[in-house]
């Protein structure tokens, strides 16, 4: 992964020295609530419910064990022994103290890390493939793009004060992963007819109040004229975005205003004034990047392993994890083995310092030490060797690790909701476990691959509109009620979910959820997962079953 | 007399910021001085600017644009970039038209809710010279200006990115 050199560490040294600085003129009241706002949020820092809340961000979701083993010790330390993996690959801690977070910041320093960038009206961290690099089927290893990405837009000066935040995926793979058409900018890796690869840019996606797929604004941007395009883009942005009303700040308000044609005009223009100019990509520096993201040392091994062939055929609960949450490599003899956090009873993403230091010591052990945090708030260790599976899922299973769950419907997203966040509607945790709860570890895999996503307010951190199932908690008079929305999807055929009727009490949700699922199993046809089924009938049939009386 | 941040030092300043619309009896009023004159004002009323004695520079709100002035960027001895909310980031993108673009080498001044903690910033899209809100304490913005000792994009006084001077790894 990538190496900070001396360059990336004085950055660092002086953020954290900027942000020391700003944090002991607010406490002595030298600078206003209002003035400090967004300094301590571009420093990854909210005010929540609690307490603040730290945002720490996990460049394209990799991790080196040396580096979660840092956030075990902060968990333990300044927080109370657990962090919370986001939707965007980033960990949030929920309980640290104001006074202490210029102090966190220096010891993530100290390993690379940092909390810049992770909130506010700024480009955030860049996301991506969890399986880049590993997978059987890629264009491209997309991360090497991913940190010029990241160097480009941390501390970029123009871009600081925009009308809201920014957020930039990558996907180099042939199936996306990283929900890349629901970004401000969605890059999809591609090859051009000559055989070159470059990137198909989308911009103008987004959830929250306005949820849209982001569209084409270019076919094939060749690799070199990646960060003057982003620069020409975040550009218009920046002039005319709308800065009058904060709902109606995000850049696909903008480009669904100006129109797709019009904005990709103004963008030519501004284009054309930066093309080819200083921040045009060099050879050199892209492959100095890439040579961060090599091949670690893989072994040549066969194509089938005995070892795991007989522990499948005598192990049915490992059988189970290995057929959910294990991915064909591109090296022959490896895997990709992805960690579920969603047994049932924990809340999605939770993971606590002792099942960190367990991870990384695992990964250590499997997996050439490093890790991945995917969107869907699990972690993958990325090159395993399939001869060393059946040992890494016995030992994930001592550290309630081992649920093999992944994709099915108690792998759900949900953010933190309203046990924590200050802006949630409603909780969103107590619903994801009543949903697992209600299903049987046979069912889940009878029903297989469908995802549940569940927001506790309309800012759709949880991603409900992009769920097989969404959930959205409402408020209503006071009350906590939850929305529901059926057909949504991330993938490379992205779509809004659409909304089922009025909203559910809490307790009916687990019903109603029974019952879609219900009209699924009775309806499929073979090979059908519930989004293809959905698709083939629409809403209606679950809309009656739904809301029938009960018989 | 006022003072400004100007090229790293706090110095006397002696241009005068007219907010409001120009006419000729404010422009009587100030004979003499260096004025900085909101651009509609420099845009419609050339002939009464032309005949004041002393400097003219413009000031651009936040929504207006650099190429509105024209051919006459390279002769104003000062074009001033309003920040009316510290949060209102279109002035970063305005500086940095002015010096890239078109390539600007006067005075480009920051006015209007000018904090320590944007400071580097500016300085970084081409402003040299910073209006200080009046609470803000000089010592204090002057140290701003080295919050950082490099940055990863081109800028003013490097225009070269990190990555075009990095040495290649192994």
């Amino acid at each position: 992964m990538y190496r900070y050199d001396e360059y990336d560490h004085q950055m660092l040294e002086d953020r954290v020295a900027q942000f020391r600085d700003q944090t002991a003129r607010y406490l002595d009241g030298k600078l206003s609530e209002d003035e400090f706002l967004p300094l301590r949020l571009q420093n990854g820092l909210y005010i929540q419910r609690h307490a603040p809340m730290l945002r720490l961000a996990i460049p394209y979701g990799m991790l080196s064990t040396r580096q979660l083993r840092k956030l075990a010790f902060i968990a333990d330390h300044y927080d109370k022994g657990y962090g919370h993996f986001t939707t965007r690959q980033n960990i949030q801690f929920n309980w640290p103290l104001l006074e202490e977070v210029p102090e966190i910041l220096a010891h993530l320093a100290e390993v690379e890390m940092h909390a810049i960038q992770t909130s506010g009206n700024c480009i955030r961290n860049t996301t991506t493939d969890q399986y880049a690099g590993a997978t059987a089927h890629e264009i491209e290893d997309a991360r090497p793009w991913c940190e010029l990405i990241r160097q480009w837009s941390s501390f970029h000066p123009e871009f600081a004060y925009l009308p809201r935040k920014f957020k930039i995926a990558v996907s180099g793979g042939e199936y996306d992963r990283a929900a890349t058409q629901v970004h401000d900018i969605g890059l999809y890796m591609v090859r051009n007819e000559d055989g070159e690869t470059g990137f198909r840019v989308l911009v103008g996606g987004g959830l929250g109040r306005t949820p849209i797929i982001g569209k084409e604004i270019r076919s094939f941007l060749p690799k070199q004229d990646l960060l003057t395009y982003l620069d020409a883009i975040l550009r218009v942005y920046n002039r005319s975005g709308r800065r009058d009303n904060k709902f109606k700040a995000r850049i696909k308000i903008q480009v669904k205003e100006t129109g797709m044609d019009a904005f990709r005009d103004q963008v030519e223009q501004e284009w054309a004034l930066l093309k080819d100019g200083p921040l045009t990509l060099t050879q050199a520096e892209v492959e100095r990047c890439k040579r961060f993201f090599r091949d670690p040392d893989y072994r040549e091994l066969p194509e089938h392993n005995e070892t795991l062939e007989k522990a499948l055929q005598k192990d049915i609960l490992f059988a189970n994890w290995y057929e959910c949450n294990v991915a064909e490599h591109k090296k022959p003899g490896y895997a990709i083995a992805t960690v579920s956090l969603k047994p049932t009873g924990t809340a999605p993403g939770d993971v606590t310092s002792q099942q960190m230091r367990f991870i990384a010591d695992l990964a250590d052990r499997y997996s050439f030490g490093e890790l991945r945090v995917t969107h869907n708030q699990n972690v993958v260790l990325a090159d395993v060797e399939q001869d060393s599976l059946y040992e890494l899922w016995q030992a994930l299973q001592s550290q309630q690790l081992g649920t093999g769950n992944l994709s099915l419907l108690s792998d759900m997203i949900c953010c933190p909701g309203g046990d924590f966040c200050a802006l949630a509607n409603a909780k969103s945790i107590p619903i994801a476990e009543a949903i697992q709860r209600h299903f049987s570890d046979e069912e889940l895999r009878d029903i297989g691959e469908l995802s549940i996503n569940i927001s506790g307010c309309m800012n759709a951190c949880g991603h409900h509109h992009v769920g097989n199932i969404g959930i959205l908690g409402v408020d209503k008079k006071g009350q906590e009620f939850y929305q529901v929305s059926l057909g949504g999807k991330a993938d490379n055929d992205a779509a809004i979910g659409k909304i089922i009727g009025p909203a559910f009490a809490q307790e009916e949700i687990p019903e109603v959820i029974a019952r879609i699922v219900a009209v699924y199993r009775e309806n499929r046809r073979e090979g059908e997962r519930f989004i293809d089924t959905f698709s083939r009938l629409d809403i209606a049939p679950f809309k009656e079953r739904v809301y029938a009386k009960n018989h | 007399m006022p003072k400004i941040i100007k090229d790293g030092a706090w110095v006397d300043d002696a241009w005068v910021l007219l907010r409001d619309e120009i006419s000729s009896d404010l422009l009587e009023s100030h004979a003499g001085q260096d004025l900085i004159v909101p651009l509609e004002d420099w845009l419609g009323q050339q002939a009464p600017l032309k005949r004041h004695e002393g400097r003219v520079g413009v000031w651009l709100a936040s929504h207006e644009l650099p190429e509105q002035l024209g051919s006459a960027i390279p002769d104003l001895p000062l074009i001033a970039v309003d920040f009316p909310a510290f949060k209102d980031g279109r002035g970063f993108t305005n500086a940095r038209e002015l010096r890239e673009r078109f390539a600007y080498e006067g005075e480009l001044r920051a006015i209007g809710d000018v904090l320590r903690d944007q400071l580097f910033y500016m300085m970084r899209c081409g402003i040299n010279a910073f209006d200080l809100r009046d609470d803000q304490n000089p010592d204090v913005c002057l140290s701003a200006l080295r919050d950082f000792r490099d940055s990863y994009q081109p800028r003013i006084d490097q225009p070269l990115p990190l990555f075009r001077r990095r040495a290649p790894a192994d």
